[in-house]
């Protein structure tokens, strides 16, 4: 198994305050694996950094093996990399489905010259665009939603509308911000479905989340951080009896 | 049958065709179709800005600039150097498409309202430049431009042409010049809508975020899409200038700017069929007001106010909801 | 030499005093509602013309200003009520397109109520100018340079001292939060475009003596305002003082040195050059982008 991201001595700091201090980890690929830690522990800030939304203050991220500090988000979608927000971020003035078929942007040949003369190959093209994007709705579960407009669909359809945009990226690794917030039981246990699908088909998966439940029952690994700092990593079972853990979630 | 028409993604288009090529049926005065020529050209100039504005979301203050380019870059083409006018427009417009890149770099990258205020900035730059400029563009005198002329033929209001065995006046044929024109700059925008390349433009509208997270290239195509839209402008002037046979430093200024982008916001962000309404709507209306003489302007800035007020998606997305939810009432009614 | 740059300094500086009154009426509204507000200029124009209106009527130069200044804020808060209450709710871009209404509406009823005419307002004092170094200072642009300094004094004592500066203050800072601690923000808006309205028509006025004044000098004023709050940086209260003096000192020197058709050139150059290295101006805020 090698490595999708290595991450070492990551530090990001906000007008002097440490958001993020010395972290480093593994993600091997094929795992399953998130971060979790109390609220304003730094895990959207791992990920904006992971993601290339921040620059990291000092530290090193490899994707892959290469290093990517820097890049912009738009870069690292080409090198496979695929996010969803906890602040979620779908296109209002789209339809869902457009949403989704969004999502294969770097999937899609043909430039503005064939797009202005509207040429067969790029109509062919299309098409396929918008088959596989409804079978990812159909996949995540919001096939019924295949023609709303994405502004009248509810906050757990969007939820899984932004997974599907995602996939439909094919991207190596799958960085998820909260996907079950929000969600209730019946809709957290088709996440947790879905999360295990997606990792079958080979697909990194990075998880930020604090549903315990499920969090515990598909994760390979767990970091779990607090104050920017790691705490704990290992496997559930390691992380779940390290005294340091019990600590800081119970209280001292 | 009506119901599958009007998903057509072309449907509009076919209703404008009808529309505007019915026009010359009903009328028969030269002030009229001089009118109507005018604002076929300004129409497709709003229908590219309409790709920025509706469609990529980002805001120009300027650009009726580009528009003005277009135009004295063919004046001073055709007129002081003799070039046939289909080319000096083709050249005029990559001209423009090339200055529209290299402004568009820097100031795309800022958001909100300071790219307002950059293209604002960019567009009285060149406004001054026209207006100051006088050994080549007449200063604020302006300038006067030869007919257009397409590969020999010399397309005139004052000629009369014979096509087969009609007798066609030459601001009918005008007319009929821009119609087609304008039907050809609204297929290839809707066609840009219509592909990658516009779901991409639109997600940078819609969440910037979301568009860079799935890899679309935001400063890439923001560029892409001012350089578009100036094109369209540049082309358009450059037809403005032979068709009206005279020119001024007017059509590049701030108020033609303004006026420019009210047209895409009045008539309707991102609706082709709206931002003509829109067009047709601010070129007409000072028509019905100079009989109000000294009350013109008072009432102009007042239904500009009202309508954007009680209708800020646009004059046609809101009439089309509401004969939506009229005709939605009435077949709950019928069940 | 040294007197014709003096001379330009002097002319730059009170002509930069205005715009950063200007600018500061514009700050404010941003502040308060990111609204751009293109009618701004028209509070200038009010300022200058609604003086020389009641003046014509026989009031007094003192109550003929005050009155002007009044009318303007009466003016101002009826724009937020009546125009931007009302869509509070619409894009950026309709937001200006409704402001850009209000200024063709109110530039409207001017020229129908005021006339087409250009009027001269008398200085405030005596004409004697006073010599420095080789240059004429005017009377006026003292007056005009020490009514704006008081009133940007007076403005910071507003939001440092009072309750209702820190109303404003607070509700530009984050409108929810204020509305939950029992912050009228409709009023508080209401008292932003109306002050804003007072900071844009004292300039007007002030400035009516040197330069004239008519129903159409309002657009391009608040777009020199504009420039101004933009160099310094949207929202910034100090932005905008410095980038008020700062626009009309370079195109004082621009005119006087280069070529004053191309002072306007200039100064939207400088926006450009600004923006090109600093994105959100001289003093502007630097937010980080929340994912």
């Amino acid at each position: 198994m090698s490595a999708m991201i290595e991450v070492s001595g990551l530090d990001k700091t906000f007008g002097g305050v440490h958001a993020i201090e010395g972290l480093s980890f593994t993600v091997d690929e094929g795992q399953v694996y998130s971060v979790i830690g109390p609220n304003g522990a730094g895990k959207t800030t791992l990920f904006n950094l992971i993601t290339g939304f921040y620059t990291p203050t000092r530290g090193d991220i490899r994707l892959n093996g290469e290093d990517v500090v820097g890049l912009d988000p738009n870069r690292l979608a080409q090198r496979g990399m695929c996010r969803t927000f906890q602040q979620m971020q779908v296109c209002m003035n789209m339809t869902a489905l457009e949403n989704v078929m969004l999502g294969r942007h770097l999937k899609l040949r043909g430039n503005l010259l064939s797009s202005v003369l509207r040429l067969p190959s790029l109509r062919q093209q299309e098409r396929d665009c918008r088959d596989r994007a409804r079978a990812l709705m159909e996949f995540v579960g919001c096939g019924d939603y295949v023609d709303a407009d994405a502004a009248s669909l509810s906050y757990g359809v969007l939820k899984r509308l932004e997974i599907a945009r995602a996939l439909a990226a094919e991207p190596r690794i799958l960085l998820l911000d909260e996907p079950a917030a929000g969600l209730n039981g019946t809709e957290t246990a088709q996440l947790d479905e879905l999360i295990r699908k997606v990792a079958e088909q080979g697909v990194t998966v990075m998880l930020v989340e604090h549903d315990m439940k499920l969090v515990m029952g598909i994760s390979d690994r767990l970091l779990v951080i607090n104050y920017g700092r790691k705490l704990a990593e290992g496997t559930p079972d390691e992380v779940r009896n390290n005294p340091d853990v019990i600590a800081a979630y119970l209280g001292n | 049958m009506l119901k599958q028409f009007l998903k057509w993604r072309l449907s509009g288009l076919i209703v404008l065709a009808f529309i505007t090529l019915s026009i010359p049926f009903l009328m028969d005065n030269p002030f009229y179709f001089d009118m109507a020529t005018q604002i076929a050209i300004v129409a497709s100039t709003v229908v590219g800005l309409n790709l920025l504005v509706g469609y990529a979301g980002q805001i120009s203050l300027g650009h009726a600039a580009f528009f003005g380019l277009g135009a004295y870059f063919s004046a001073i083409a055709t007129s002081r150097f003799g070039w046939p006018s289909v080319i000096a427009l083709f050249t005029g417009a990559a001209f423009v498409g090339l200055l529209a890149w290299i402004i568009g770099r820097p100031i795309l990258r800022l958001k909100g309202h300071y790219l307002s205020m950059a293209t604002l900035a960019v567009g009285f730059i060149i406004a001054i430049i026209i207006n100051n400029q006088s050994g080549w563009t007449g200063g604020p005198d302006g300038m006067s431009v030869p007919p257009l002329g397409i590969f020999g033929w010399e397309l005139s209001t004052f000629s009369v042409y014979k096509i087969f065995g009609f007798e066609l006046q030459g601001y009918v044929a005008w007319y009929l010049f821009s119609i087609v024109v304008l039907l050809l700059a609204v297929l290839v925008a809707q066609n840009i809508v219509d592909s990658p390349v516009g779901r991409a433009l639109r997600s940078i509208h819609g969440s910037e975020i979301a568009a860079r997270t799935v890899g679309v290239d935001t400063a890439r195509y923001k560029s892409l899409v001012f350089v578009i839209s100036a094109v369209y402008a540049s082309v358009m002037g450059s037809l403005f200038a032979h068709f009206t046979g005279f020119i001024t430093p007017a059509i590049a200024d701030f108020d033609h700017s303004i006026l420019l982008i009210t047209m895409v916001v009045l008539g309707g962000m991102a609706s082709p069929m709206g931002v003509i309404l829109g067009a047709v709507v601010l070129k007409l209306l000072p028509q019905f007001l100079t009989g109000f003489q000294d009350y013109e302007t008072m009432i102009f800035g007042l239904i500009l106010m009202l309508t954007m007020i009680f209708m800020p998606k646009g004059l046609l997305p809101t009439m089309i909801r509401i004969l939506k939810s009229r005709l939605g009432a009435r077949a709950g009614g019928d069940a | 030499m040294f007197a014709e740059f003096m001379q330009y300094l002097f002319t730059g500086i009170t002509i930069g005093a205005t715009y950063a009154l200007v600018a500061l009426g514009f700050t404010l509204i941003y502040n308060a509602s990111s609204v751009i507000n293109f009618a701004q200029g028209e509070f200038v124009m009010i300022g200058g013309m609604g003086t020389v209106a009641f003046m014509h009527m026989g009031i007094p130069m003192f109550f003929a200003i005050i009155l002007a200044v009044a009318l303007a804020c009466l003016v101002g808060v009826a724009l937020q009520r009546l125009a931007i209450a009302p869509a509070k709710n619409a894009d950026v871009v309709t937001l200006i397109i409704i402001t850009i209404g209000a200024s063709i509406f109110i530039r409207g009823v001017a020229q129908v109520v005021w006339g087409k005419d250009y009027h001269v307002v008398p200085p405030f004092s005596g004409e004697a100018p006073i010599r420095i170094g080789g240059a004429v200072l005017n009377a006026q642009s003292l007056w005009v340079l020490g009514i704006g300094a008081v009133l940007v004094v007076a403005l910071i004592l507003f939001f440092s001292r009072t309750l209702m500066g820190r109303a404003i203050l607070g509700t530009s800072m984050n409108r929810l939060a204020a509305q939950l601690v029992g912050i009228r923000t409709q009023m508080v808006l209401m008292l932003a475009f109306g002050l804003s309205a007072l900071l844009g028509s004292v300039a007007g006025v002030t400035i009516a003596p040197i330069t004239f004044t008519a129903y159409n000098i309002g657009i391009l004023l608040a777009l020199k305002g504009f420039v101004a709050a933009t160099i310094g940086g949207l929202g910034s209260g100090v932005g905008a003082v410095v980038g008020g003096l700062l626009l009309g000192v370079v195109e004082s020197m621009t005119a006087g040195y280069i070529s004053s058709d191309y002072k306007d050139a200039v100064a939207f150059s400088m926006i450009l050059v600004v923006l090109f290295f600093m994105p959100r101006g001289l003093f502007g805020a630097r937010v980080v982008e929340r994912v």
